[in-house]
């Protein structure tokens, strides 16, 4: 099997395609999506498919940053607003604005969680000894979040730990 | 070749238990029963045991073969059937069922019981049978045609060649019972080489040939490591049809292997000692390579052994989780419905297509009666696949006439169970679930409802009590009724312990089957002894939760002195619900039919606030309790004043609410989609579905609405909650 | 191709031996009664008979009588599994005209290797 037959066969949801995705690389691919005028990356293997915002059916007494569930093909998916989550920037709908989703298989349980990000930017590849660990000091993301940090050009982008993003904490009455 | 028994053994399992049921319902049955009850406990009990010794569960075959065993004689009309017998036989059913359920759970079981009761029944075995039988002679024992020149080391294989004369001279008829003297051969090359010679010294005259008959004897060499056994067993089948000689002529290795392989000392010796002189002595010459390959050959035995260990140990949890997952057998016609309904779907599908390729207006017509074929095709499709998750009610109802047998024998009161509707199907996961309830509402009715023999009689009633189990379908639910002519609820009684246990106010003054109700709140209990039978009142709200979880709902009617109905309606399935869409500003709600008492255009004479901001809405006699859905999901609404509303009124826990709504939409079934799987439980919300438009819509629980409900109503009168008596009794 | 008619109202044991007969590329027709083996029994052509004893509305012992009333199978082999190993059932079983037996429990391999002393 040729390389570009395995790149054919790559899914692509909407209009954005994940063109960038080099099969050739030993290290980890990451996919990279802005928060304002930040750079963050998932595991790339997580994401599963990329959305363009949809205004969701809410769900009642939940926290501000969970805007609801949406039905991806037959899947009631909740969908969470990274940049509430995180407060970062505003959280604005428009046309750029989509929704990333994720799927992780944690002990046999496999979850599915859509984040509401301001744009999707690129994938990068990052080798092991390319990937920091972040600065202990302030942010307003909880350290738990982070997997790392990856210097890219003069820009950092930030892995983020994606099991951690889908934990959800339980609605508090 | 090796193949995985593992994959058979979730169907053993289920097999089992179907088996261990029918053995229950036919030992009960037995005094009714003809000679084909007892047969078919016999074969039930046979089964187990030969499918536990094939997937080697020997403690269940080994247990299951004491019970065969008494079953056995009793087939035969050796021995009597006893009712101490039919006792024992039940509780052997109960340990062989708790050993099967250990397998299926893949935990260990309590020995204990298991062990008490083989003892008993090797003890029955023992006191041996009523009436006397020869025993029985293996054909191994007193068989004439074999003749084995050396009877020794008949287990034992080796690794060393030995060489065998046999001699096979078939009886004539060997091959009308189907074996063929070829074939055998066959298989004796299998062991080792073959040679052959035939000798036709009996062959008749041309004329006197019959084409049936064997007339040949064979002189066979076979040099092979099998033992003995191994070869005497490739004539098994014919030994009675033919004059078998063997005779060991030579053992190449066998000395040397006498000192290279000390362990084999003691098991070769004697092999060796009756060896022919000339073949020790060919022995001694084998040159010492082919010890050392044997030792290597040996190694590496060893070896597969370890990893075949290795392999058996580690896929243990993986087969658990199979057996989790459940299977469901599924009738042929079943299938054959659903392939038919798929094959109608089909071509309705290119009908419309082809009404599609150039449509204009003048096809409308057919277009919508194409649409409404596809309508009719869908909905019989969705009902014919519920159907395949339906099984008849009887798999929950096969339980009790053990049941009520065994609670007959503890409270000495004599019960006839009647059961009607055994057919009626319900949904696998529905029946898996009201087993329990089931059982504790029908101990119920025998421990407190029948009331002793003397009480009945002085009552004028027939001394055996009756517990009937009915089911049937009424609408789009399951309704099942468990009913007994005892001595009926003594409603003054309920009362009293209801108001001692504070759950209602000495002055209230409550209909028949509100005073009922109170049995199922939580703590209630009216029996003046606490049995070991029904326990101390836990139960009747469980049951009741229990039923409410699975979207059903329980009522009870009794009359004093006639008897109790305790009425249960389930939903047909919970996979689908029938549900009213609600509007509440921008979001669809949907609210389970089964709950809906009835919706109404808000009256503004009806309206009555009180302690501030509670809204009461006078619906007949009841003052039901005014919940905003967008106050209590904390969302925006269109309307917001009750005056101006839609109320649909609900009903949960015996306590009716009415839930504000902008509008009313549709009323449609609903598939329920679980919030769980991607998220999490929310408080007031059962699940969510689909609609037609490819949007989510949440379902709402109603019971968790009224409970949310409840605590915000306290949160802003927090010492006041005597003021709303519609609450009293669902305080968490 | 040798096609081999399985008797067993025990679905795991008839799965088990239909699949390891399978499995080693023989062909298999299934029934899990006597009076289905005897209809399916004259449904097709069957090169051998492997019948458990014990079944509701025929056993194996009048299915092994009754096929050897057919003109197909006076001579076709017939194996009774049985779980005895006593005389008694095997004895029986031979009056009946079967073959030979299989004593329960038996493992794949033995099944196999125990089969082909019957057929090619």
């Amino acid at each position: 099997m040729d390389i570009q037959s395995l790149v054919d066969n790559v899914p692509v949801e909407g209009e954005y395609s994940l063109e960038g995705i080099d099969f050739i690389t030993s290290g980890e691919q990451f996919l990279t999506f802005q928060l304002a005028q930040e750079q963050y990356g998932v595991d790339i293997l997580c994401v599963e498919e990329i959305r363009s915002w949809e205004q969701p059916t809410i769900i009642p007494n939940s926290p501000s940053y969970i805007k609801g569930v949406i039905n991806m093909r037959g899947i009631i998916v909740p969908i969470i607003d990274l940049r509430m989550k995180f407060s970062i920037g505003e959280a604005v709908y428009n046309e750029t604005t989509v929704v990333v989703v994720l799927t992780v298989e944690n002990k046999h349980i496999t979850r599915t969680i859509g984040f509401v990000v301001d744009a999707v930017s690129d994938v990068l590849n990052a080798e092991e000894n390319e990937i920091l660990n972040a600065p202990v000091f302030g942010g307003c993301i909880s350290q738990h979040y982070i997997k790392g940090l990856v210097n890219v050009g003069d820009n950092i982008v930030t892995l983020l730990n994606v099991q951690a993003l889908q934990s959800i904490e339980p609605h508090k009455h | 070749m090796t193949i995985d028994l593992s994959q058979f053994v979730p169907t053993f399992l289920e097999e089992s238990f179907e088996g261990l049921a029918l053995m229950e319902a036919s030992l009960l049955d037995l005094e009714n029963g003809d000679s084909e009850t007892i047969n078919s406990i016999f074969r039930a009990a046979h089964s187990i045991k030969g499918g536990a010794g094939t997937f080697g569960f020997s403690d269940v075959s080994e247990f299951t073969h004491l019970v065969e065993t008494l079953l056995d004689e009793m087939r035969d009309g050796r021995r009597d059937i006893k009712p101490i017998d039919i006792e024992l036989l039940l509780e052997s059913v109960d340990c062989i069922r708790l050993m099967i359920e250990a397998i299926k759970d893949d935990v260990s079981f309590e020995k204990t019981k298991i062990e008490q009761i083989a003892r008993l029944l090797t003890e029955t075995l023992a006191v041996g049978v009523t009436t006397a039988k020869s025993g029985t002679v293996d054909p191994k024992d007193n068989n004439d045609n074999l003749v084995v020149d050396e009877p020794i080391n008949l287990q034992e294989s080796s690794d060393e060649k030995v060489k065998w004369l046999i001699k096979f001279i078939p009886e004539h008829h060997l091959i009308q019972t189907g074996n063929d003297p070829l074939l055998l051969f066959n298989a004796l090359a299998d062991l080792g080489e073959v040679g052959v010679v035939g000798f036709s010294t009996d062959l008749p005259s041309l004329s006197d040939i019959d084409a049936e008959e064997v007339y040949l004897s064979w002189e066979l060499s076979l040099v092979t490591t099998a033992s003995q056994a191994e070869i005497i067993e490739v004539f098994e089948w014919v030994e009675d049809e033919c004059l078998l000689t063997l005779t060991r002529v030579a053992s190449a290795e066998a000395a040397i292997k006498n000192v290279a392989a000390q362990p084999y000392v003691e098991t070769q010796a004697s092999i060796v000692s009756a060896e022919p002189a000339e073949t020790a002595r060919t022995a001694v010459v084998t040159n010492e390579a082919d010890i050392k390959l044997e030792q290597t050959s040996v190694a590496s035995a060893i070896e597969n052994v370890s990893v075949v260990s290795a392999k058996t140990s580690e896929p243990s949890s993986p087969t658990k989780a199979k057996a989790d997952a459940g299977s469901i057998r599924v009738g042929v016609d079943k299938v054959d419905s659903l392939i038919n309904l798929v094959g109608e779907l089909v071509i309705t599908q290119s009908m419309l297509s082809e009404l599609g390729n150039d449509f204009d207006l003048s096809k409308i017509e057919k277009l919508s009666s194409g649409l409404e074929q596809l309508l009719q095709n869908t909905k019989e499709l969705q009902e014919s696949v519920m159907r395949i998750r339906m099984l008849p009610i009887s798999f929950a109802f096969n339980r009790f006439p053990r049941l009520v047998h065994d609670l007959s024998n503890k409270t000495g009161k004599a019960i006839e169970l009647i059961t009607q509707g055994e057919q009626t199907e319900l949904d696998k996961t529905v029946m898996e679930q009201i087993g329990d309830p089931l059982t504790h509402l029908v101990r119920n009715a025998i421990d407190h409802g029948i009331e002793p023999a003397e009480v009945r009689l002085a009552n004028n009633k027939p001394e055996k009590g009756t517990v009937a189990l009915n089911a049937y379908h009424q609408g789009g639910s399951i309704v099942i009724e468990i009913n007994d002519d005892g001595g009926g609820i003594n409603r003054q009684a309920v009362f009293n312990k209801a108001v001692e246990k504070g759950i209602v106010d000495v002055n209230s003054t409550l209909t028949d089957s509100q005073v009922f109700d109170l049995i199922f709140e939580p703590g209630f209990s009216t029996a003046e002894k606490v049995s070991d039978i029904s326990g101390r009142g836990v139960g009747m709200d469980v049951v009741k939760k229990n039923i409410q979880a699975l979207g059903g709902r329980i009522q009870v009617e009794s009359k004093q002195g006639i008897g109790t109905t305790v009425k249960i309606n389930l939903p047909l399935t919970l996979a689908i619900l029938d549900g009213q869409l609600v509007k509440v500003g921008s979001e669809t709600y949907i609210i389970p039919l089964i709950t809906i008492v009835e919706s109404l255009q808000v009256r503004t004479d009806f309206i009555n606030r009180v302690s501030g901001d509670m809204v009461l809405y006078r619906l007949r006699e009841d003052n039901v309790p005014v919940i905003p859905i967008y106050k209590l999901f904390n969302i925006e609404a269109v309307i917001t004043e009750v005056e101006n509303a839609l109320l649909v009124v609900v009903e949960a826990d015996g306590q009716k609410i009415g839930l504000l709504v902008d509008d009313l939409l549709a009323q449609q079934q609903v598939v329920i989609k679980s919030l769980n799987d991607n998220y999490q439980q929310v408080e007031g919300i059962s699940g969510a579905t689909i609609l037609g438009d490819g949007s989510v819509a949440m379902i709402l629980d109603v019971p968790g609405m009224i409970t949310m409900a409840l605590r915000s109503a306290q949160q802003y009168q927090p010492h006041n909650h005597q003021a709303q008596p519609q609450f009293e009794g669902v305080q968490p | 191709m040798t096609t081999i008619l399985v008797v067993d109202d025990s679905n795991s044991i008839r799965d088990m031996v239909s699949f390891t007969l399978k499995s080693a590329g023989y062909n298999t027709v299934e029934a899990n009664d006597g009076v289905q083996g005897l209809s399916k029994a004259g449904d097709n052509t069957v090169d051998l008979v492997i019948s458990d004893v014990n079944m509701p509305n025929m056993d194996g012992i009048t299915l092994c009588q009754e096929l050897r009333k057919l003109p197909d199978f006076r001579f076709t082999p017939i194996l009774m599994l049985t779980t005895e190993s006593s005389g008694e059932m095997k004895q029986k079983g031979k009056a009946a005209g079967a073959t030979g037996w299989l004593v329960k429990p038996f493992n794949p391999e033995k099944l196999l290797s125990t089969i082909k002393r019957v057929v090619r």
